[in-house]
């Protein structure tokens, strides 16, 4: 009993230590000071000039470019990935040991090689950085992953459902809609979400294929922020609203996984 | 030939190819362009110099050391922070245990940059001083989950018979976790090692963060002779950080005997 009390203690202790960071930025959303950690009162002000205030555009722009960038990779990313993990599956085992090999590379990379290396290949093809070669950027880290999140689901398909398909008549199109789809869309699905929370949170990529544009992300913006010395106060109701939507979501989906598991 | 290209377009294998492509103009050429760089100068002739330059370079070679050494300890905090925490977490029930784990992955959302920062306001809050206690605790904090997810996955996932056998046979609980759990858990350690020290090793901005740019690490020397055009110069500094996670990769598949047994993160 003593050791149980004792491990719970020790994982909400853990937990705590965790969330203090968020928690600081989330009560400090509610003042107006200029400086995180110095308390001037109540205020809602900082929500309200993060969306009225026109000096903020810049951040909202940086908050656009983020989440369309992330959509974009990620719905490239997941149907690029997805088509590679159904003929990875279908390969003679020597092709499919090297492109594992060639998608295992950004994985195991980390993210300053891969900006590197981008960033050079862009250099020398002469290249202007800007959008396009940031959401490239991203399309080559996040489809890994999707890869590797369809393919297990494709393992545990039965594979004459396929065969079966075409010997009734379907074409290779039909088939893969109507039967490889349907088996592999929960693989697809938690493949886009990795890809979307991998492209909003990324930085080091970002930052070597950005350019000089004048383009900004969310994360370039903070770090260019930090580097003046201090992060905009706006920051920080944005950052507790974007916690409290994905913990908003995340409660929702497990409310349904929950709901649908009773039904079953 | 017409004909073998329509069987070929025609068959599943084909599906794979846009990836392919795309793989190699995005992932394999840029790679061998670190290569390239790395190994001529401004003018494009083949070269030693930036090796040279690097082993020359006293304090590029201390920062690389130092690099390592912070790597290698925030990987073992993690370990020893995360192990218990993974273990509590897949000795609870299913459903309570889900719930926690999707509890130390959230804060993973909000944006790496935002939540360095803070960590910042708590340290000056509580008043610790921000050198290398702080870029080490800071480092735990960000990285921490990395390591207690895949060894949950693992324990999670190891029959806990062999525990009451171990203990019937006679083994005090401190051979039991020695010599059963700890062995049974090494694909879940080892995978965690791989994501939390690859990602220190080869982290920028982070640190700067954490310490008001007191303390830099290697992975801020590459991005500072990258954004000085130093292209050549930061190319072999690439290089070498790639020799480096190619080392640990290797040593970590051959640890695990080549079969990724359940512990993968993803």
């Amino acid at each position: 009993m003593v050791k149980k009390i004792f491990a719970q203690t020790y994982l909400w202790l853990l937990l705590l230590l965790l969330y203090s960071p968020i928690v600081i930025i989330i009560v400090y959303s509610f003042t107006e000071s200029k400086v995180l950690g110095n308390w001037t009162g109540f205020s809602l002000g900082l929500y309200k000039s993060l969306f009225v205030n026109t000096e903020n555009h810049s951040l909202i722009k940086a908050l656009i470019n983020t989440v369309t960038i992330a959509l974009f990779a990620s719905t490239v990313s997941t149907v690029l990935g997805s088509l590679a993990a159904i003929g990875l599956y279908d390969m003679k085992s020597r092709w499919r040991k090297i492109i594992s090999m060639i998608n295992s590379i950004p994985i195991l990379n980390g993210d300053i090689i891969i900006g590197i290396s981008l960033f050079l290949l862009f250099v020398s093809l002469g290249i202007t950085q800007g959008y396009i070669t940031v959401v490239l950027a991203h399309i080559t880290f996040c489809t890994p992953y999707v890869v590797l999140c369809v393919l297990p689901r494709l393992k545990q398909m039965n594979q004459n459902t396929y065969e079966a398909a075409l010997d009734l008549g379907a074409t290779p199109l039909q088939a893969l809609w109507k039967v490889i789809i349907p088996e592999i869309r929960p693989g697809m699905i938690s493949g886009f979400i990795l890809s979307l929370t991998l492209s909003i949170d990324d930085f080091a990529v970002t930052v070597f294929t950005i350019g000089n544009q004048g383009l900004e992300t969310l994360s370039t913006y903070i770090y260019a922020d930090a580097r003046k010395g201090g992060l905009t106060p706006e920051l920080r109701p944005l950052t507790t609203i974007i916690f409290l939507m994905v913990l908003v979501l995340l409660v929702i989906i497990n409310f349904r996984i929950k709901s649908v598991k009773k039904k079953d | 030939m017409n004909r073998k290209f329509l069987l070929y377009a025609s068959s599943r294998k084909s599906w794979a190819l846009p990836y392919l492509i795309f793989a190699v103009i995005f992932v394999v050429v840029p790679l061998l362009l670190i290569i390239v760089y790395a190994f001529t100068n401004d003018g494009g002739h083949l070269t030693l110099e930036n090796f040279e330059k690097f082993f020359k370079h006293q304090e590029a070679i201390n920062t690389f050391i130092f690099s390592i050494g912070i790597a290698i300890l925030t990987t073992l905090f993690c370990i020893l922070l995360g192990y218990p925490a993974a273990w509590i977490l897949s000795n609870s029930k299913l459903n309570r245990s889900k719930t926690l784990v999707i509890l130390f992955i959230l804060p993973m959302w909000v944006n790496i940059l935002v939540r360095t920062l803070a960590t910042v306001a708590l340290f000056n809050f509580v008043s610790i001083p921000l050198g290398e206690g702080a870029l080490i605790f800071g480092m735990v904090y960000n990285f921490i989950p990395f390591m207690i997810y895949p060894i949950y996955n693992t324990l999670q996932k190891m029959d806990r018979s062999y525990i009451d056998a171990a203990a019937d046979l006679g083994a005090n609980p401190m051979n039991v976790f020695l010599k059963v759990v700890l062995p049974l858990s090494m694909p879940g350690v080892m995978s965690g090692i791989m994501m939390v020290f690859m990602p220190t090793i080869t982290t920028f901005a982070i640190a700067e963060l954490l310490t008001l740019n007191n303390i830099k690490l290697f992975g801020t020397t590459i991005q500072e002779n990258i954004n000085n055009s130093m292209w050549n110069y930061g190319a072999a500094l690439s290089l070498i950080m790639l020799l480096l996670i190619a080392a640990t990769t290797l040593f970590n598949t051959k640890d695990n005997n080549g079969s990724n047994a359940g512990g993968g993160l993803w």
